[in-house]
């Protein structure tokens, strides 16, 4: 359902090759059969939906009646590129993900790392960080609406301690912008933590013990070894960070609804409301269409780029 | 990372650094820790909202003992939402994606690790593209597929999704390549069939991975919110996420209420969570699910 990379190399494909020769029949027919059910399911219910919203987007179907509707052409691709409303959203996806992921990747790497150099107490961190990602964004939504409530909230209440001015947390674009960011920081930072986690505990302690003897202090071991060595984890974090965060959806439409007048309304809304709101279902398959290649090309741009390092460093 | 690999003519600059270092740590032990407490100030801050009454709320809002503590707002909330229904729907769901899920994506993995039949290639390739769809970007075209299947509205809408998720192909076919081959050559000369070689020899050599891809399975089908809010409509029908998602809306004012319903929101999941805390992370970390 989500985007996926494998975080450790696979093993080199060498199995088929181990026994030379022509397969029995036997084995042709188990490898079909057992295949089968996933590959119908795949084809039908994750390709499908693909096809289809190609198909659906030269036409002018509505969502509320089955059928096709009339054949339209390109218009479809044509008003969705001249509709400011669509690149409204597509931009605020993108504001919303030049605010998440630069504090998402650096405090987790900097918490990760903190907690690698603890003897003690490992579970408990990992525990409090990563609790919040095992719960429902509605969930999320609801704590954090009362803790953003006017007056009686926990936020306002922490915010006018510190002294800082108490933003509109749900009425005011700016607020809601904070109100988001700090509910998504908290909700999802743990799946970042535990990726830097698996990843430190994957440096041998040597080279630290190397370090050290040479004169190393804490902090240069941490910005001369540790960092450069999470390199692969952080471009992985990073893509995985910007994919999730291009297709935000639950927690604006939550916690804003895509408001104050659809000033935070993300691209996934757009869609929704055009799809599900307006029923121009062939239009609402033309916008998807157009951000599902956006999303698709980022993907193939970092694979590649991996692929290139890879075959680089292996040269 | 020990004094002990410290040569000793550097015993005294050692031993400062030593020092140093310590109390780096010690630093950096105490951020770490209010870090983490702060993380755990909204979970505390939703259980003890919900077990006062909003009267005291709205006067004294950060008091905490303020009023006095109850659970009248638990015993509310359970008799106005039909949450025991909803918690019947996520639970369905959930159970049925992750067997399907598990059954399916081995029978998948199996094949395409051990067998050589016609078409492997392209299952494979068809495998990895899947990796990089975005899939929940197509939820409108997805819809109208489901609708002209007349699936909208069934528990089959918000499984089959799930069960078409290649990357539980992938972690089980990662694993089952790493079963020597000369096991499944001798279960095969002694007449085992490839359907008793994959159900009796390697499936329960899986079982990590099982646990694994039955796990996130499980949390990613009950916390999924777009689609069910799309595919379930009814009240009665819809899970805890979307049922849930009703509640929100900033002029209610009935705290204790709606923070008693978020609490019991998020109290099976964090179960889980805790008790399979190790399996969840390092599936994390392997897959990188998200």
């Amino acid at each position: 359902m989500t985007t996926v990379a494998s975080t450790r190399p696979a093993p080199a494909a060498a199995v088929p090759a181990a026994r030379p020769g022509r397969p029995p029949r036997s084995e042709r027919r188990a490898g079909l059969l057992l295949s089968a059910p996933f590959l119908l399911v795949y084809l039908v219910f994750l390709v499908g939906p693909l096809l289809v919203g190609i198909v659906l987007s030269f036409f002018n179907t509505t969502t509320v009646k089955s059928g096709l509707g009339g054949w339209v052409g390109v218009s479809n691709y044509t008003k969705v590129c001249a509709d400011p409303l669509f690149w409204e959203a597509m931009w605020h996806s993108v504001l919303f993900t030049l605010f998440t992921t630069p504090p998402l990747v650096v405090l987790a790497l900097a918490a990760a790392i903190l907690a690698g150099r603890m003897r003690r107490g490992r579970t408990f961190y990992r525990l409090a960080f990563f609790a919040p990602y095992v719960v429902p964004s509605s969930v999320v939504a609801l704590i954090f609406l009362w803790i953003y409530t006017p007056q009686v909230g926990l936020a306002t209440k922490v915010f006018s301690a510190v002294g800082l001015p108490v933003p509109d947390f749900i009425g005011s674009t700016s607020g809601g912008w904070t109100a988001v960011t700090l509910m998504t920081l908290w909700w999802t930072f743990g799946f970042n933590f535990v990726l830097y986690t698996a990843a430190l505990q994957d440096i041998p302690p040597e080279v630290y013990e190397a370090a050290a003897i040479d004169g190393a202090g804490p902090w240069q071991q941490i910005r001369h070894l540790t960092v450069p060595l999470l390199g692969r984890t952080t471009s992985l974090v990073l893509i995985l960070q910007i994919l999730a965060s291009l297709k935000v959806f639950d927690q604006i439409y939550l916690l804003l609804g895509g408001g104050p007048s659809q000033s935070t309304r993300p691209v996934i809304e757009y869609i929704y409301d055009t799809g599900f709101t307006s029923y121009r279902g062939g239009y609402g398959a033309a916008a998807t269409m157009v951000y599902f290649v956006v999303i698709v090309a980022i993907s193939a741009a970092w694979y590649g780029l991996r692929r290139r390092r890879a075959s680089h460093a292996a040269a | 990372m020990s004094t002990i690999t410290q040569p000793r003519p550097a015993a005294r600059t050692g031993a400062s650094a030593v020092d140093g270092g310590r109390l780096f740590n010690r630093l950096c032990g105490t951020c770490l820790t209010l870090f983490a407490l702060i993380w755990l100030v909204p979970f505390v801050w939703a259980l003890t909202t919900s077990l006062r009454n909003d009267g005291s709320i709205t006067q004294h809002p950060t008091s905490l003992f303020a009023g006095g503590w109850s659970l009248h707002a638990y015993s509310y909330a359970w008799d106005t939402y039909p949450i025991g229904s909803w918690y019947l729907n996520s639970l369905v769901i959930s159970v049925l994606a992750v067997l399907f899920t598990v059954a399916f994506c081995s029978m998948a993995g199996f094949a395409l690790a051990f067998l050589r039949f016609r078409g492997r290639g392209a299952v494979i390739a068809l495998v990895m593209a899947g990796l990089m769809l975005p899939s929940e970007a197509l939820v409108l075209p997805q819809f109208i597929e489901y609708r002209s299947l007349h699936l909208l509205g069934t528990y089959w809408a918000l499984v089959l999704p799930s069960v078409a998720a290649p990357v539980s192909v992938f972690v089980f076919h990662a694993f089952f390549r790493g079963i020597p081959q000369p096991l499944i050559e001798a279960a095969r000369i002694d007449g085992a069939s490839w359907w008793r070689v994959y159900a009796a020899v390697c499936m329960p050599i899986c079982r990590p991975a099982i646990s694994t891809v039955a796990i996130l399975t499980f949390i990613t089908s009950w916390n999924s919110f777009l689609w069910p809010l799309l595919v379930l409509n009814q009240t009665k029908m819809q899970t805890i996420p979307v049922g849930l998602a009703s509640l929100v809306n900033n002029s209610n004012i009935q705290y204790a209420e709606v923070m008693a319903s978020s609490v019991l929101g998020f109290l099976p999941l964090i179960a889980v969570f805790l008790l399979f805390q190790r399996q969840i992370t390092q599936g994390i970390a392997t897959t990188g699910i998200k």
